[in-house]
């Protein structure tokens, strides 16, 4: 069943998890977005491709609301991020989980503190947190490891321990920004296993990627956008190999 | 708020001390450096207060009575003239310990046995000691408005003189003491400023996890608040042992100026020191940090 947002004309159905309608976004002096509109759904997962400066990080940020749309409208988790309040913001993001290329891990915390980070900002009571960091350090092979810092770390596990620090608050949505950018094919192919996993679980994931042997393999949808403009939108399998192609 | 959350919060903000201990000691330092000044200056300014009203206490003004003039009146005078805000104390002396005081003074009681009648019989007096010298000309119209008064000895010149010095060291205080807890806010505030770039990628990461607002900035408020209370407990101690030694220094050297020069004594100033000086260091620490997070940390 579709809700009509009480500010706005779109209509929202149940299982939407991300709509952007006739989004517009500029920077300073530059159009970075023209007119994107895409609806993707509970449970999905949805590669979004492009060249640099396309516009796909811009569209990460104005999912995690670190950004405010210039026109257009952007609903996530039935949430209007475009008219959200302040204040309604960390509420809003402990729904999501996010991946960077870069893993961002404090330096001076272990693998169990990166992790239990996410759940004592979020202000989990500690009993909660013993239970349910060690089951996600499981989860993605790190158990024996909780211990280690991320320099003792190769760049596959700490991109692993990124993907349990998002995951341990159980989001709806797992947003991932280039997560196999700086990983060797063998741990990209880690990664994209452990988000086909949670996805399986329910978690709708998004993923921004420059990584085509990924995307090809993974069969999933894909959304290309090509100066800041949707170029194409293809479902789960219905493509075969280069068939979104754009230009790096 | 949960209260191991809060826990975490101050255990945060204990830490980061430690984490950037070098931009803390760096603080620590300054803002010590600063409060320094603030407390000598604030002492030598109690002193300088203290000496002035030490004078002040001194200067007086003598009046004396029409020929007559009963000391019962006398007296009334004096009741109402003890009424008043700016007088500290009124001394009565009759006419005979004038002349007592008189023959005292030149050595020759004996001599003077002689006299039958008292000569001064017209000089009883009231010396009047006030606590504001700045309201003399108020006391001396007052005084002389009464018709028992022939005549009001009082030294305007130096009532004038020590009023003026007495405001101008209160606001010389007062403009100091506001010039240096700027440049300590200032201070504080480029500490915290660095700390935030120090933690840019911590508070970028507990911003996407979604921490509040109150989560973020609150370790840097303890932060800034531990800072200014370390800041102030160690210009105090050293302020301490200066204090003690300079007095002693200043009365060893200048013996000759120890009838004029009083000082007060450590504990006088610290009581107001010691609480003025950890109340400032809080301020500062809490207002630096406060503006610093709202200025850099809009998350």
């Amino acid at each position: 069943m579709r809700k009509k947002d009480s500010r706005d004309t779109v209509m929202l159905d149940e299982d939407d998890v991300i709509v952007l309608d006739n989004v517009t976004h500029v920077y300073t002096n530059a159009l970075v977005l023209r007119n994107v509109s895409l609806r993707i759904k509970r449970g999905e997962f949805v590669f979004i491709v492009g060249a640099s400066g396309s516009g796909k990080s811009t569209l990460i940020k104005l999912l995690l609301r670190e950004i405010v749309a210039t026109k257009g409208g952007v609903y996530v988790l039935g949430e209007n991020l475009s008219t959200m309040k302040h204040r309604r913001v960390p509420a809003f993001r402990r729904r999501l989980g996010v991946v960077f290329q870069d893993f961002r891990l404090l330096k001076d915390m272990n693998v169990y503190e990166n992790v239990a980070f996410a759940q004592r900002v979020t202000q989990v009571p500690n009993a909660k947190i013993e239970k349910s960091v060690p089951t996600i350090l499981k989860y993605v092979g790190l158990a024996g490891k909780y211990k280690a810092k991320p320099r003792q770390l190769s760049g596959g596990e700490q991109q692993r321990v990124a993907l349990a620090r998002a995951l341990v608050n159980k989001p709806e949505i797992l947003l991932c920004d280039e997560p196999t950018g700086n990983l060797d094919p063998a741990n990209s192919q880690e990664i994209m296993r452990l988000l086909d996993v949670f996805n399986q679980r329910g978690t709708t994931v998004v993923v921004v990627t420059h990584n085509k042997e990924i995307v090809d393999q993974m069969q999933k949808r894909v959304i290309t956008v090509h100066k800041g403009v949707i170029e194409s939108d293809i479902e789960s399998g219905e493509y075969e190999a280069g068939e979104y192609d754009y230009e790096i | 708020m949960r209260f191991n959350s809060l826990g975490y919060i101050i255990k945060e903000g204990f830490k980061s001390l430690f984490r950037n201990k070098w931009y803390t000691l760096a603080s620590v330092a300054t803002i010590s450096a600063c409060l320094f000044l603030l407390g000598a200056f604030a002492a030598i300014m109690l002193n300088v207060q203290y000496i002035v009203n030490n004078v002040q206490q001194e200067i007086s003004v003598t009046v004396f009575f029409q020929s007559g003039t009963t000391e019962e009146e006398m007296l009334y005078l004096r009741d109402q003239l003890i009424l008043r805000d700016e007088v500290e104390q009124v001394d009565y002396t009759s006419a005979d310990e004038a002349w007592e005081t008189f023959a005292e003074e030149l050595g020759v009681t004996d001599y003077l046995d002689g006299f039958t009648d008292n000569p001064l019989a017209d000089s009883a007096s009231l010396t009047i000691y006030m606590n504001d010298v700045t309201m003399q000309s108020e006391l001396v119209e007052f005084l002389e408005s009464k018709e028992i008064v022939r005549r009001v000895n009082k030294s305007e010149l130096a009532a004038t003189t020590l009023g003026s010095l007495n405001s101008l060291v209160s606001v010389a205080t007062v403009g100091i003491i506001g010039i240096l807890f700027l440049v300590s806010v200032f201070l504080i505030s480029n500490t915290i400023t660095i700390g935030i770039s120090i933690r840019k990628e911590e508070i970028n990461i507990m911003k996407y996890i979604g921490a509040t607002d109150f989560f973020v900035r609150f370790p840097f408020i303890i932060e800034g608040v531990l800072i200014g209370l370390v800041g102030a407990a160690i210009p105090l101690v050293g302020l301490y042992f200066v204090y003690n030694n300079v007095i002693i220094a200043i009365v060893t050297r200048f013996s000759s100026l120890s009838s004029l020069l009083g000082f007060l004594d450590v504990t006088e100033v610290f009581q107001i020191l010691v609480p003025v000086s950890l109340a400032i260091g809080v301020g500062i620490g809490f207002f630096g940090s406060v503006f610093t997070c709202r200025k850099h940390l809009r998350v």
